[in-house]
């Protein structure tokens, strides 16, 4: 599967990356490379074999629903740069 | 030309579990903003998720409850997207392999109709934070408390065909969970809310048309009026030559319309991948068995059983089994005064009057099952009529006496059925009334039925509404006619 140029800067922005030309010529080569690599594994014949949603074959453990935590809000907000009231705030999200 | 609406719902409902569902923060409603957001609701770095039974077990109970499939192994997927209140930039979800497979739910319609709508599928999620748009100097203020409340969403297939029954359906489910106690189906609170997807298509036409989502309808009513305006406007937009567009819209219920969200630069990609963190959980069927064993009646049982075994009508039994606290306050008013149709007639009437004027549930009921059931027998037993049991029941309800007895004999409601008795109050308004008496003589015969009425009144009133009006109406008849 090939990657071409606009792939790269479709799945920057999905992740909020900036990328400018240079790194985007860099991440092109990289990703083309990783996707060889699935390329070789998708050589492979899996006909019958069941696919697993995680490499460790094991099943989930689950915890008993109790209150654990206590609340560290101040903790947590001292490395936050902004909070008022006890919320955390960011750059306003609609207009 | 003639329209036909598709509707299908997307429910999410709010599971009462004390702890978060990767977490063993608090889930309870309306704490300080963040002091129930632990580092792993935050999506600190280094953190993992560990799987709430509570949750997994609710989700299950909530699959046997529509006889769905329970899948032996389910998986956990990332759903990636941005947004500040998620702030570990993807909402952990179900998208391939849900904890529910396909079930169905029954709806009832008016009239008792019932008709089942197919469930495709209920999975297991992390709700977000809430965002708060008031002015923070130009910024948006983030409260991380609900991030990781467990949610089920339970999808619908395209099975309703009108605003009705969509909100029938939610009805239903409504029902089926605050039954089963695995939410407390607060809408208002937001424990309940969906969207819905609606389309229109000419009738008698096999493919579906273009689909617009109205998103986060949190009423019962908001479902019907949102769908409502919905459907007249793409049977609008198509007659006029336009064509319906695939996007997400809002309703608002001020304004009584939908709008289109603002449209998203580019169409959804939320790049869904097994969640590394989780492993995949898996239901031995032992455990499967065994919370089927503990399911308690739900609702479509138990207005079968209303039906069947105690005679009732299919709306009576409808209403009587909607929620599980009706139900239940009906039944036990049904076992102490043993008889089926009038406990349905008083909780149905009278109490649910009563409760209506007030905007109170039945939970908050002032007058207890135990306390209506022996009302009601004093009905049944003859102590009181009707009218008297009525003055009765509203002196319960406004705390006026302890117990229906107390109360009949406080007031001297007693019901005279002694002959003697209402022959004299008999006699005395025959005697007071020679204008109604000489109207009744001269009468066609078939008349006559009708004119009785006045004379009842007239005795009633004299006896303070205490004589038995069977017993008065007989007598009178034998009485009046006698005289002609």
């Amino acid at each position: 599967m090939a990657i071409e140029h606009a792939d790269v800067l479709r799945a920057a922005h999905l992740a909020r990356l900036g990328l400018d030309e240079g790194e985007a010529a860099h991440y092109l080569d990289d990703l083309g490379r990783i996707l060889e690599m699935v390329d070789q594994l998708q050589a492979l014949d899996t006909e019958g074999v069941t696919p697993m949603a995680h490499p460790l074959d094991a099943t989930q453990r689950l915890r008993a629903d109790e209150v654990t935590e206590t609340d560290q809000r101040d903790d947590f907000q001292r490395c936050a740069p902004a909070v008022e009231n006890g919320l955390y705030l960011v750059p306003r999200v609609v207009e | 030309m003639q329209w036909e609406t598709v509707i299908g719902l997307e429910v999410h409902v709010q599971l009462a579990t004390r702890s978060k569902i990767f977490s063993g923060a608090s889930t309870a409603f309306g704490a300080e903003p963040n002091s129930q957001a632990c580092a792993v609701d935050l999506g600190l770095p280094g953190v993992l998720p560990v799987l709430n039974e509570q949750a997994v077990a609710m989700a299950v109970q909530f699959g046997l409850g529509i006889h769905a499939e329970i899948p032996e192994v389910s998986v956990f997927d990332r759903k990636n997207y941005f947004y500040p209140d998620l702030p570990k930039g993807y909402q952990t979800s179900q998208m391939y392999q849900p904890i529910v497979g396909p079930g169905e739910v029954e709806i009832t319609l008016d009239e008792g109709a019932t008709k089942r709508i197919r469930v495709h599928h209920a999975h297991l999620e992390e709700d977000a934070g809430k965002s708060l748009h008031e002015d923070f100097h130009g910024m948006t203020g983030i409260d991380l408390n609900r991030a990781g409340t467990p949610l089920l969403e339970i999808v619908s297939e395209p099975d309703m065909r009108s605003a009705k029954e969509a909100a029938a359906y939610l009805k239903a489910i409504h029902s089926i969970v605050t039954y089963l106690g695995i939410s407390d189906g607060n809408m208002a609170e937001g424990s309940m809310r969906c969207d819905v997807n609606v389309s229109v298509r000419p009738a008698g036409q096999e493919a579906f048309g273009t689909r617009a989502e109205i998103k986060n309808v949190n009423s019962f009513r908001f479902v019907e009026r949102a769908i409502e305006f919905e459907v007249e406007r793409q049977i609008e937009l198509i007659e006029d030559g336009g064509e319906v567009v695939q996007e997400t819209r809002l309703f608002d219920p001020e304004a009584d319309e939908t709008r289109s969200m603002r449209t998203k630069e580019e169409a959804n990609d939320y790049r869904y991948f097994p969640c590394p963190d989780l492993l995949p959980v898996v239901l031995d069927q032992a455990y499967v068995d065994h919370l089927r064993d503990t399911l308690p009646e739900l609702p479509a049982d138990k207005r079968a059983r209303f039906e069947n075994e105690f005679g009732l009508s299919a709306y009576d039994a409808g209403v009587l089994s909607a929620s599980r606290a009706m139900a239940e306050y009906f039944e036990r008013v049904k076992e102490v005064c043993g008889d089926a149709k009038q406990a349905a007639n008083w909780v149905q009437g009278e109490l649910s009057g009563a409760l209506n004027r007030e905007g109170l549930t039945i939970a908050d009921s002032p007058v207890s099952a135990d306390r209506l059931g022996e009302l009601i027998v004093r009905v049944l037993d003859d102590t009181i009529n009707g009218k008297a049991a009525k003055q009765v029941f509203q002196a319960l309800w406004h705390g006026e006496g302890d117990s229906a007895d107390a109360i009949i004999e406080a007031k001297g409601l007693k019901q005279v059925t002694d002959t003697g008795a209402i022959e004299s109050m008999i006699d005395q308004v025959i005697e007071d009334s020679p204008v109604q008496v000489a109207q009744y003589r001269d009468a066609e015969p078939e008349k006559r039925g009708k004119m009785i009425g006045y004379f009842v009144g007239q005795v009633m009133k004299a006896s303070r509404g205490t004589a038995n009006p069977q017993q008065v109406n007989a007598m009178l008849k034998d009485k009046l006619d006698a005289l002609c």
